[in-house]
């Protein structure tokens, strides 16, 4: 348990070696990364193995940093950080895994992958605010890098969407998070303490600060309206970065709404828990029904990334213990379940037919040409539609039963969200996988497909198993994320029962 | 009227009894960098006359970074001694800091200027680096206004002098030229303000007049006073609307003088107007924490404040050449640094101090890359830099560093400096009044910012190299500054408290 800072100081020593190693040769770097990213995730998994729930987060690390302002560098975990770093390190994982054929500026690419997993680490670790929001900052300007050096089409302006939607997003926690800070006088970033500060402010000013901090956060989080760099950013991304955008980016958002946002301002969250709550379900549905349009496959995986982020925001906007836990677990879920079909579309499909239209991908067999990749696609997709037996199905479910004792005219509206999701994740995988006519001309063309290489093999296993081991035993993440929502921080925001 | 006793008051020469050993000891760093200064030009005319170009730039680099090296450790060892002289300088923890910091960057400054293309006569450049240096330390020390006047005009004059020293380009002399009559009038405009500020008070020792000042209060002649002092605040900081001059400077001057120009002057000039504004002036400083503005030069500020803000972060957006858009970049920084001068009043000189010597240290080492990247060719624009992480990568390493610290990215010093000086301007009550507006509007265009930092260096990474050019070779004394400079901003970054901690 307090080996888990190393998570962030590994991954930075992992990207300044995997710097220094690919001046050499490309594969001593790919090995560098994925030996800093296994390593790390061990780290988390040894911690995951010896932790025992509290609704209280443990303390890991709590060193003066800048005494005259009181910011603190304080790192702890509770079950919500805990399900969340075992997300990182297995889609940091897998992301190298399906980034082995990146062939160009290898040691770059891994160091700017790696310096954004720190930042990601640092992020679910942080109990400090002002610590929280560097890390959170550490992340975007790599994601920059990745998509504009290593992305595809439309890459430069994809990639500066992204980083001046998130630097604006983060341009507006700053503002809430500083107002709070110098409006409360406690001289300290530690969220009690703001929290504390804050409760004393009128209910007017929480409403505005909250306004800031949860908004800016949500931009992130890829919340409707704020969501239009998220397909452009996923679809311009190299595999790995879409993955990790999808995986873990967008989750810091959310998780910057639900640990940040929420118990500082409760009174805020009263305020504008409806519009939060109908931003949610419009982002659901009208995210589901652009992906039904796309003739990009990628852009489909990538509506469906917000539309499913949509029930993590819907979750927490309902704000009682079910539905903000069945969030948490749909940020685990989601992020597993985006990184596998973004690894299919852009690494076992596109790279090797070099089109992601569907229009194209309906004339080849990929099912006979891929066998794997058929299988992998299809499998993500019965788990992206909520299928039970998948990580998804106890997500969805927790949220909609969740939103429903909030209003159940969301958790309606929502739940024809699932239908849409079902009929565009149908669609996607018969298009791309099972519409193959056969005919003499595309089947020549196409048999040269280069076969599916080990990593992808190996990075499809890890998030099969993933979803499926969570979606038989939620409760491997719930016993953990329940007590966390009984700590003091949470018990002014989140009402109602036991879930 | 003023009793006669209190008008000689200020004037130290018509008082007896001073301690001129703690004086002499006081001016130790000056008197290291004036003495290196005269070893540079003594040591070329007697020995060099006759040596290469090269040789001679790198021995009278090497003298003057010696002697501000040992200007730096004498800085630190007298330390914050108080009051010298009859508090003619004074040597807070304030006074200490800024030296120490406006060294470091003349250090970095001389340290580029070896990989840059320095005009012929390299030893007079060197000489009268140091001659700049002198008077920045004096004005970052000086708490009377005859000394301060001396002090900055030193600093200018030698400023002029570097601007147009690159007589081979017509940019460097038509640089020189408008630094020199905008400079000069500025001059005269403080000279005359500072002259109503005597003529008011009897005074020209800062805590006499603030004790004159708050017996007297506002009067018609005390605002005239104000403005003058202002224009000419507005002038050193490169502030809106007294800006003008910076874009043409910035990039007609050879690359080590705007460096020097960019850092150490700015932060010169902020340390010498933070305390006569607050501890001279503080008396008439106005209000700004409501929306009910109180007059006083505030209110003033705070203007010059957003409209740097707003012009600087606009028209940077347009800039094709990497010099007028780190110079209107620098403008929108002069902004920042308004608010940080505003926020003294309920933080301390500390952020602003912060903000000021970090974005120095990234602006002087922009100005370096630029330096060592137009050796080979004309000015610099924004698009030469394709390429530059293959064609150079430990350059194209330097030049993120200090451009992502410009747009304030964590955990680089640059974002400290932004989130101490908005944090203390939020500090004078909330968003309520003109100052909590300000800190906001700043916060939300430094997304603006980032759109044109990531512009320059997406051409250093993202573009690719133009076909017919190879690796950039980069005198190892600069690169080993620029790294240096690079290293201090991360360094900075990550542990703020080395600075922020002195206050």
């Amino acid at each position: 348990m307090s080996l888990l800072p190393w998570t962030i100081y590994l991954s930075i020593a992992g990207a300044l070696a995997s710097l220094a190693a690919g001046r050499r040769s490309a594969t001593a770097a790919r090995w560098v990364a994925l030996a800093t990213a296994v390593a790390a995730w061990g780290v988390v998994l040894a911690a995951a193995a010896g932790f025992s729930p509290s609704a209280v987060p443990q303390t890991l690390v709590d060193l003066d940093w800048i005494p005259s302002m009181g910011g603190r560098y304080h790192l702890a975990a509770d079950g919500i950080s805990m399900t969340l770093l075992v997300l990182t390190g297995l889609a940091a994982t897998a992301g190298i895994l399906f980034s082995w054929n990146i062939g160009e500026r290898t040691g770059e690419f891994f160091a700017f992958y790696l310096t954004l997993i720190a930042g990601v680490y640092g992020v679910f670790l942080s109990a400090d605010a002002l610590l929280f929001f560097v890390f959170y900052e550490l992340a975007i300007v790599p994601k920059y890098f990745l998509i504009a050096i290593w992305g595809s089409t439309n890459r430069e302006y994809g990639a500066m969407k992204l980083a001046l939607y998130s630097f604006a997003g983060s341009a507006l926690v700053l503002a809430g998070l500083l107002w709070a800070y110098a409006a409360g006088g406690a001289h300290s970033f530690a969220l009690p303490d703001l929290a504390a500060a804050a409760a004393g402010f009128p209910a007017g000013r929480q409403v505005a600060m909250f306004a800031l901090v949860f908004f800016g956060f949500a931009v992130l989080a890829g919340l409707f309206p704020f969501h239009t760099w998220a397909p452009t950013g996923h679809v311009a991304a190299p595999t790995g970065a879409s993955m990790l955008l999808a995986g873990v980016v967008m989750k810091l958002g959310a998780y910057g709404c639900l640990r940040v946002a929420m118990p500082l301002f409760p009174a805020g969250l009263a305020f504008w828990q409806p519009a939060i709550g109908w931003l949610a379900v419009a982002g659901i549905l009208y995210a589901g029904l652009v992906a039904l349009v796309q003739d990009d496959c990628k852009f489909v995986i990538g509506y469906s990334s917000v539309s499913h982020m949509g029930f993590v925001m819907l979750g927490l906007a309902a704000a009682n213990p079910r539905a903000v836990a069945g969030a948490v677990l749909q940020m685990f879920s989601h992020g597993v379940i985006a990184g596998l079909l973004f690894a299919v579309v852009g690494r076992m499909v596109y790279d090797r037919t070099h089109t992601r239209r569907l229009e194209d991908l309906r004339l080849l067999p990929l099912y006979r040409l891929l066998p794997f990749g058929a299988t992998v696609f299809a499998v993500a997709g019965l788990a992206s539609m909520g299928f039970p037996g998948f990580s998804g199905f106890p997500a969805e479910l927790s949220i909609l039963v969740g939103a429903w004792q909030a209003s159940p005219l969301w958790a309606a509206a929502a739940a024809l969200g699932v239908l849409i999701a079902a009929a565009f994740t149908l669609r996607v995988v018969q298009l791309t996988f099972f519409g193959g006519a056969g005919d003499g001309e595309t089947t020549v063309r196409s048999a040269a497909l280069p076969p599916i290489t080990w990593p992808e093999r190996a990075g499809g296993i890890l998030l099969i198993c993933a979803a499926v081991v969570i979606g038989l035993k939620p409760d491997l993440l719930l016993n953990w994320i329940v007590p966390s929502l009984q700590s003091p921080l949470f018990r002014a925001v989140i009402k109602g029962g036991g879930p | 009227m003023t009793p006669i006793p209190m008008l000689l008051g200020g004037l130290p020469l018509a008082v007896a009894g001073l301690d001129y050993g703690g004086l002499g000891r006081a001016l130790l760093p000056e008197a290291a960098l004036v003495a290196g200064a005269l070893a540079v030009l003594g040591v070329d005319i007697a020995f060099l006359r006759r040596a290469k170009s090269a040789l001679r730039l790198r021995a009278a680099a090497a003298i003057a970074a010696a002697a501000v090296a040992a200007a730096l450790l004498l800085c630190l060892r007298t330390g914050a001694a108080g009051e010298v002289f009859g508090g003619v300088l004074v040597l807070d923890s304030l006074a200490t800091a800024t030296r120490a910091a406006l060294l470091f960057l003349t250090l970095v400054v001389l340290g580029v200027s070896t990989g840059a293309a320095v005009p012929r006569r390299s030893a007079e450049y060197c000489a009268i680096i140091l001659f700049a240096t002198a008077g920045f330390t004096l004005m970052a020390a000086a708490q009377q206004l005859l000394l301060a006047f001396l002090a900055l005009e030193l600093a200018s004059l030698s400023l002029y002098i570097l601007a147009g020293f690159d007589l081979s380009r017509p940019e460097s002399a038509e640089a020189a030229m408008k630094y020199f009559l905008l400079g000069a009038l500025s001059s005269a405009f403080l000279l005359f303000g500072f002259s109503l500020i005597y003529g008011l008070t009897g005074t020209i020792d800062l805590a006499q007049i603030a004790i004159v000042l708050a017996r007297q209060g506002p009067s018609p002649l005390l605002t005239v006073a104000l403005v003058m002092v202002l224009v000419a605040f507005g002038f050193k900081a490169a502030a809106a609307p007294f800006h003008l001059w910076a874009p043409d400077v910035y990039e007609g001057a050879p690359a080590p003088s705007a460096a020097l120009i960019a850092s150490g002057s700015k932060l010169a000039g902020l340390v010498l107007f933070t305390r006569l504004l607050w501890p001279g002036l503080g008396a008439v400083a106005g209000e700004i924490s409501t929306a009910h503005v109180g007059a006083g030069w505030l209110p003033v500020l705070a203007v010059l404040s957003g409209a740097s803000l707003l012009l600087g972060n606009l028209a940077a957006l347009v800039q094709t050449s990497l010099r007028r858009l780190l110079a209107y970049s620098a403008i929108a920084h002069a902004g920042a640094l308004l608010l940080g001068v505003i926020a003294v009043g309920s933080s301390g000189p500390g952020p602003v101090f912060y903000y000021a010597a970090t974005y120095g240290l990234a602006t002087a080492g922009a100005f370096g890359i630029v330096g060592v990247l137009e050796r080979t060719g004309g000015s610099l624009q924004v698009r030469d830099l394709a390429g530059l992480s293959r064609r150079a990568p430990l350059l194209a390493g330097c030049l993120l560093i200090f451009i992502l610290s410009l747009a304030g990215v964590p955990p680089l010093a640059g974002f400290f400096g932004k989130f101490a000086v908005f944090a203390a301007a939020l500090r004078m009550g909330g968003v309520a009044g003109p100052a909590g507006w300000l800190a906001v509007a700043a916060i939300l265009l430094s997304t603006v910012g980032l759109y044109y930092y990531l512009i320059v260096v997406k051409q250093a990474f993202v573009a690719p190299a133009p076909a017919n050019q190879g690796r950039i070779a980069v005198s190892p004394v600069a690169l080993a500054t620029l790294a240096a400079a690079a290293a201090a901003t991360i360094i900075l970054g990550i542990f703020p408290s080395l600075l922020l901690g002195l206050f």
